[in-house]
Formats: structure tokens, C-alpha cells, sequence
């Protein structure tokens, strides 16, 4: 941070930034409460999850992972790996927003990949505006992701078999949509290709759930050294 | 209580467990750059591994059915930069067509 002192900044700009990522992440509220139910889960532990566990990715493996037949460890632990990136956000933002108590806990809860990706957009005006952006934006998401999540899980469990609907392909779609902005570069795509082999190769050997956390050894290799 | 009722709660902790620990860590752990490169790879490998999962698995097999055509033209919208709506739209569309035809 180049300064601490508070500058002045125009809410209605970042406001704009939080509402446009906002908006778009209602609507994958939608497919991961209809996703949940086609799974096998309840409304109610749909909407449990939005709330508590409130991380897309993380949400959508536990789901995931359950409806291919993996079973409870598989799911937790996947959620989990994919919920460690969350823990780096937090890193990164603690400094900003130097919160204690209670606000720690819900700040804390609201540091996902886009109150982050807002927050460090406001980085040119100052420290204020990426405290402004992450609040905005956590919140805002928070409510369209609660909202819509409730919407798909009753809308699923009025429509009965997920193929009839393309549901059972909505589900990689979404993590396709997850994934695709994160292949930058040839490494990236590299490690990608690995990870689809891995994960298909392994399938028949192993049960439902292990081939997917199998493939944290692939990222462990691929990061141990710098390029 | 039901395994899904376990799996929802376990990975709801454990998630806010990692972005509270996050807010608490000492700056020396998560600084290593080895750490932050590992780190930066695992969503990448995991999500692709349930995209590929998702598309081909059938419990413990691995086949090729209508999920493939809608994924495929979920990476065609996303290749012609279509917005997330949209591309889970397509995919959606086109699936469940093909099914309903095979």
C-alpha cells in the first residue's frame, strides 16, 4: 500500500465495479441450487451451504463429488483444497480492512474470489475505495448468491429428472466457466491437460472422488520450482 | 444425521475454518513463494478434474454421452467470450437436446 491516509473516491464508480460482478454470480446461484437438488441434496442444505460455505467452487465440488457417488471425506476434502485459496485472499486482505471480533468473522466469511478481485481493482484510489469495493461487493454477492441458490433448488426439485433439462451438463459447465479464466498461459493449460488425464485414467481404479484430489499432486509438482 | 447432511456442515467449517485462518496467519507461512505457486495451481487441477469427471464419469466408468455435447458448446461460448449465463444456457440447451434425439 502507497498510503494510508483516507482518499477521497467516487462510491458510485465502485458501487458500479461490485453490482456488475454481483449480478452475473446471482445467475450461478441459480445452476448451483439446481445442481445441489439434482444431486440428491435438500433445499434446505442447499441454502446451507450458500450461506455457510458460501465459496462457489467449494460448493459446487461438495455436490459434484456426492452426486458421481464419491463419498463424504472426498467431498470435504475437495471442497476444502478448493477453499484454501481463500485463505491466501484473507492474507491479503487483513491488512486493509484491520478488523476484530465479529467483523473479522464476517469479513472473513465474505473474502471469495470476487469481494477479492473488486477490492484489489480499486488499488489506484486508495485504501478506502478497496475497503468500499470489498464490503460492496462481498455483500451484494452474499445476498444474489442466497437468493438465487434458493430460487434453483426449488426450481430443480420441480422439475424432476436433471437430463430432460441438461442439468447433469450444466454442472461441468460450470466448472469449465471456473476454471477458463485461470488458463493464462501455457503452464496453466498444461497443468489443466494433466489433470483431466489424470483424473479420467484413474476413475475406473479408484473410488468416485479420489481421482479428482489425486490431481493436488499434479499442482504440487508443477509449482515446487519457479519456471 | 445423513451423510449429506455431514457433508454440508463438515465443508461449510472447514471453508470458513481456511478463510478465517487467513485473517490470523503470521505473514511467513503464506509468503513463500513455493507455497503461493502450489497454491495458485491447485484450483486449476481440481477444477479441471471435476469438469472431466463430470463430462465422462458414470460411476466408475467412463463414457461418452450427451454431457459431452453441452460442455463442448459451453467451450465454444466461452471461447467466443459469452457471458456465464449464457454459457451454462447453451450447455443446458444443447444437452438436453441431444439426449432427448439419442
Amino acid at each position: 500500500m502507497r498510503q494510508n491516509v483516507r482518499v477521497s473516491f467516487d462510491k458510485r464508480t465502485v458501487l458500479r465495479d461490485s453490482l456488475s460482478v454481483a449480478i452475473p454470480v446471482g445467475s450461478y446461484g441459480l445452476a448451483f441450487g439446481a445442481a445441489a437438488v439434482s444431486s440428491g441434496f435438500s433445499v434446505l442444505q442447499s441454502c446451507v451451504l450458500s450461506l455457510f460455505l458460501f465459496s462457489g467452487a467449494s460448493q459446487f465440488a461438495v455436490v459434484g463429488v456426492i452426486g458421481a457417488g464419491g463419498g463424504v471425506v472426498s467431498a470435504v476434502a475437495t471442497a476444502s483444497l478448493l477453499g484454501l485459496r481463500n485463505m491466501f485472499y484473507g492474507f491479503r486482505n487483513a491488512p486493509i480492512l484491520k478488523v476484530r471480533g465479529f467483523k473479522k468473522v464476517a469479513s472473513a466469511q465474505i473474502t471469495i474470489d470476487e469481494s477479492t478481485g473488486v477490492s484489489l481493482l480499486q488499488e489506484q484510489r486508495g485504501v478506502a475505495a478497496m475497503r468500499y469495493g470489498f464490503y460492496a461487493t462481498g455483500i451484494a454477492v452474499f445476498i444474489f448468491w442466497n437468493l438465487f441458490t434458493l430460487l434453483g433448488s426449488l426450481g430443480a426439485q420441480a422439475i424432476g429428472d436433471p437430463a430432460t433439462f441438461g442439468l447433469d451438463a450444466a454442472v461441468p459447465a460450470a466448472f469449465l466457466g471456473l476454471v477458463w479464466p485461470r488458463l493464462i498461459d501455457q503452464r496453466t493449460r498444461l497443468a489443466a491437460a494433466i489433470a483431466v488425464m489424470t483424473a479420467l485414467i484413474l476413475t475406473p481404479f479408484l473410488p468416485a472422488g479420489l481421482p479428482i484430489i489425486a490431481t493436488v499432486i499434479i499442482a504440487i509438482v508443477m509449482g515446487w520450482r519457479a519456471r | 444425521m445423513s451423510e449429506l447432511w455431514i457433508a454440508t456442515l463438515l465443508a461449510s467449517l472447514f471453508c470458513f475454518i481456511l478463510k478465517f485462518l487467513g485473517f490470523s496467519m503470521p505473514e511467513s507461512i503464506l509468503n513463500q513463494p513455493r507455497i503461493q505457486r502450489i497454491n495458485s495451481f491447485i484450483p486449476i487441477v481440481l477444477l479441471s478434474a471435476l469438469v472431466a469427471v463430470q463430462t465422462f464419469g458414470s460411476k466408475q466408468n467412463v463414457i461418452i454421452d450427451h454431457r459431452l455435447a453441452g460442455v463442448a458448446a459451453a467451450a465454444i461460448a466461452l471461447r467466443l467470450k459469452a457471458s456465464f449465463p449464457l454459457m451454462m444456457l447453451t450447455a443446458a440447451i444443447v444437452s438436453a437436446l441431444v439426449y432427448r434425439i439419442a
